[in-house]
């Protein structure tokens, strides 16, 4: 009988050589005789151990991480596939400690299955959501939604339910569901593994939300920089629809919803909602107004729910396993589960999937296991290149989103980007403005125009030019792109610029002077 | 090859007229098929979706991804981004910008390598990240750099 061998397909491991490894292991199996079935798997996210190797066998999976083309034809004369001492050997996945300590709900399936297989999925508890919300009202889903307390993954943290119930509320003849997939923070890839891993489960949310609200067509808006992701879903939509699960007539129930993927075009501000909207609608990707909230007119003019990746893969654990079991994970206001991205200078980088609560430093040091070059760190960006830059003196702080807005920052979509003590804090200063004026969608004055202003100032405060009266210029410029910008891209730029001029004054010459 | 490019757009735009917000799809189905969208055949784009040239390109510049004019016959996107700078990519933007001898946005005199920045390829765990068509690779120094781009 055929030994399964998983190697994983995401991004990164690909990036890493997976795919080199799998055809390796395909061969080595082939020159020696031995039979065996290669599983190209999602990750597990884990991507510190990446390529990281599974084999099934009676005693659960066996792991071998970090694997290279080089180490294939060892770890066969090692004994490979079957029991195996070599060097990249981890033993059972299910007890390597950095997957193991993590309490994974969105991302349990991941790195799990096949994600392309409907039948993995369904195997692992997948559309038992569906099944379910197949026979409740719109409003007992939405219901289910508040009970559950889950609020927007994708930055702005805004209660879920609240935003289905207007949706449900807002007659129209048409109503549309849009996932914005148009991950853009650095620091973050969690939508991508969850769509590279396991896309039936984001397939599975969207066609809830549907139901919920009554709307009949589903768009994912997906960022050009993913072909990977953009490969899977739609094998997997073209699957979901085959097998009745997507198109008229869901699994018999008379009810219909489709999802069609729209790829960006390389526009950070198209993951700002009434951007990606501009965008599906074949625009420029203005911001628009709000009001009218896109509950109410959204995607052409329609009510429209406009979820993250995480929010609508969430959906699919509230409905299968019930609104009490997620609100039980978390704290305050902040429930269910939190997926931090451990990213940059990090030693044991990866997806980090935990109740919210968890302090940054905790996060750090369970799983980061320091920088990955061995310096010390310094400067922590949590919530991507709109988040606050972090000394170690607020490294206590809770990840929940309130705590992070009482620290100075942002919680966002859970980037943590760490950098070391050769970092050049006003550097990361300027680019955050220079990162504005490039993605900046030119509406508002004080975004298009200020954020160049804010580079020269920036360059300015560094030669010591009339220092202390750029700095007071500086401080004032924030001040207006906070006021005068329609969204979060003009509005939230002053957060880096200031927590790494409050924080790290030594790096813009102003120590001696405090 | 002309009567060719005029088949092939009149199809692509029948294709997408109909299609809701279709510029976009439309946009990128040119491209993937002529490698940058002629300003030639921003006419009949127009026409067919019912849109002024205008419009048209507006839109083609508002995106990064959109280019008029032929590029490299491999595309570098280097990542610029905060995770891949706090493991050394501005050296790296510097030896790769060198080597090639271009800027961003610029294609090498042989043809060969059109250069572009980008902000996260999600691939931030193994910074720095560098996507060569396609294909994203992990932890690119400027060694690793030289064995994938041969100049």
């Amino acid at each position: 009988m055929a030994v399964t061998v998983y190697v994983p397909s995401d991004t990164t491991a690909c990036a890493l050589g997976a795919d080199e490894v799998a055809v390796e292991i395909t061969a080595q199996a082939r020159v020696r005789g031995i039979d065996i079935e290669l599983v190209r798997n999602g990750s597990r996210g884990a991507f510190w151990l990446e390529p990281l190797v599974e084999v099934e066998t009676h005693e659960g999976r066996q792991a071998f991480g970090s694997v290279t083309p080089d180490d294939v034809a060892g770890m066969f004369d090692a004994g490979f596939p079957g029991s195996c001492r070599h060097s990249t050997a981890l033993g059972p996945v299910d007890e390597v400690t950095w997957l193991s300590r993590q309490e994974r709900l969105t991302f349990e399936r991941a790195g799990v299955i096949d994600p392309l297989s409907l039948d993995d999925y369904r195997a692992q508890g997948g559309y038992r959501g569906l099944e379910r919300a197949l026979t409740m009202s719109g409003q007992d889903i939405v219901d289910e939604i508040k009970q559950s307390g889950l609020r927007g993954r994708g930055g702005a943290a805004f209660p879920t339910g609240i935003k289905w119930q207007t949706v449900l509320d807002t007659p129209a003849d048409e109503k549309f569901i849009c996932c914005n997939a148009d991950e853009g923070d650095s620091g973050t890839f969690a939508d991508r593994l969850l769509m590279e891993a396991d896309p039936f489960q984001l397939i599975e949310g969207m066609t809830i939300a549907g139901l919920a609200v009554g709307a009949g067509q589903g768009y994912i808006y997906l960022r050009s920089e993913y072909p990977r992701a953009l490969r899977v879903l739609e094998s997997t939509l073209a699957t979901a629809r085959e097998e009745g699960f997507l198109g008229r007539d869901i699994r018999g129930s008379g009810q219909s919803f489709d999802i069609e993927v729209r790829l960006g075009a390389g526009a950070y501000i198209c993951g700002e909602e009434t951007s990606m909207l501009e965008s599906l609608e074949g625009k420029r990707g203005l911001v628009r107004f709000k009001p009218p909230l896109p509950a109410i007119e959204g995607l052409f003019g329609q009510p429209t729910v406009v979820n993250n990746v995480l929010t609508l893969g969430a959906v699919s654990t509230i409905l299968a396993r019930g609104a009490k079991y997620y609100e039980d994970f978390g704290t305050g206001r902040s429930r269910g589960t939190l997926t931090v991205q451990l990213a940059g200078n990090v030693r044991r980088g990866g997806l980090v999937e935990l109740p919210f609560g968890a302090s940054l430093r905790e996060v750090l040091e369970d799983f980061g296991g320091g920088t990955a070059n061995g310096r010390p760190p310094r400067a922590i960006m949590v919530g991507g290149p709109l988040g606050a830059y972090l000394p170690a003196s607020l490294w206590d702080t809770p990840l929940d989103y309130e705590a992070m807005a009482e620290a100075g920052g942002m919680l966002g979509h859970g980037g943590v980007v760490v950098f070391d003590d050769t970092v050049d804090m006003a550097d990361q200063a300027r680019f955050a403005m220079e990162f504005c004026a490039v993605e900046s969608c030119g509406k508002c004055t004080p975004c298009r125009v200020g954020s160049v202003r804010g580079m020269e100032l920036i360059d300015k405060i560094k030669d010591n030019e009339a220092r202390q009266s750029n700095l007071g210029l500086l401080d004032e410029l924030c001040e207006t792109m906070i006021d005068g910008s329609l969204c979060a891209m003009g509005g939230l730029t002053p957060i880096p610029v200031r927590s790494a001029i409050e924080h790290f004054p030594e790096d813009f010459g102003i120590a001696d002077e405090r | 090859m002309a009567v060719d490019r005029e088949a092939l757009i009149r199809d692509l735009v029948r294709q997408f007229a109909d299609v809701p917000g279709g510029l976009l799809p439309l946009l990128h189905a040119v491209q993937e098929a002529l490698g940058y969208v002629p300003p030639e055949v921003i006419p009949e784009l127009a026409d067919g979706m019912g849109l002024s040239r205008a419009e048209v390109h507006g839109v083609i510049g508002f995106y990064h991804d959109f280019h008029v004019s032929p590029g490299g016959e491999t595309t570098i996107h280097l990542c610029r981004a905060e995770a891949c700078q706090a493991m050394g990519s501005r050296a790296l933007e510097a030896h790769v910008k060198a080597r090639l001898g271009i800027d961003y946005g610029e294609t090498t005199a042989d043809g060969k390598y059109r250069l572009e920045p980008v902000y996260c390829l999600g691939n931030c765990s193994c910074a720095p990240s560098v996507r060569i068509d396609d294909d994203v690779h992990a932890g690119v120094s400027p060694d690793t750099f030289d064995r994938l781009v041969e100049v």
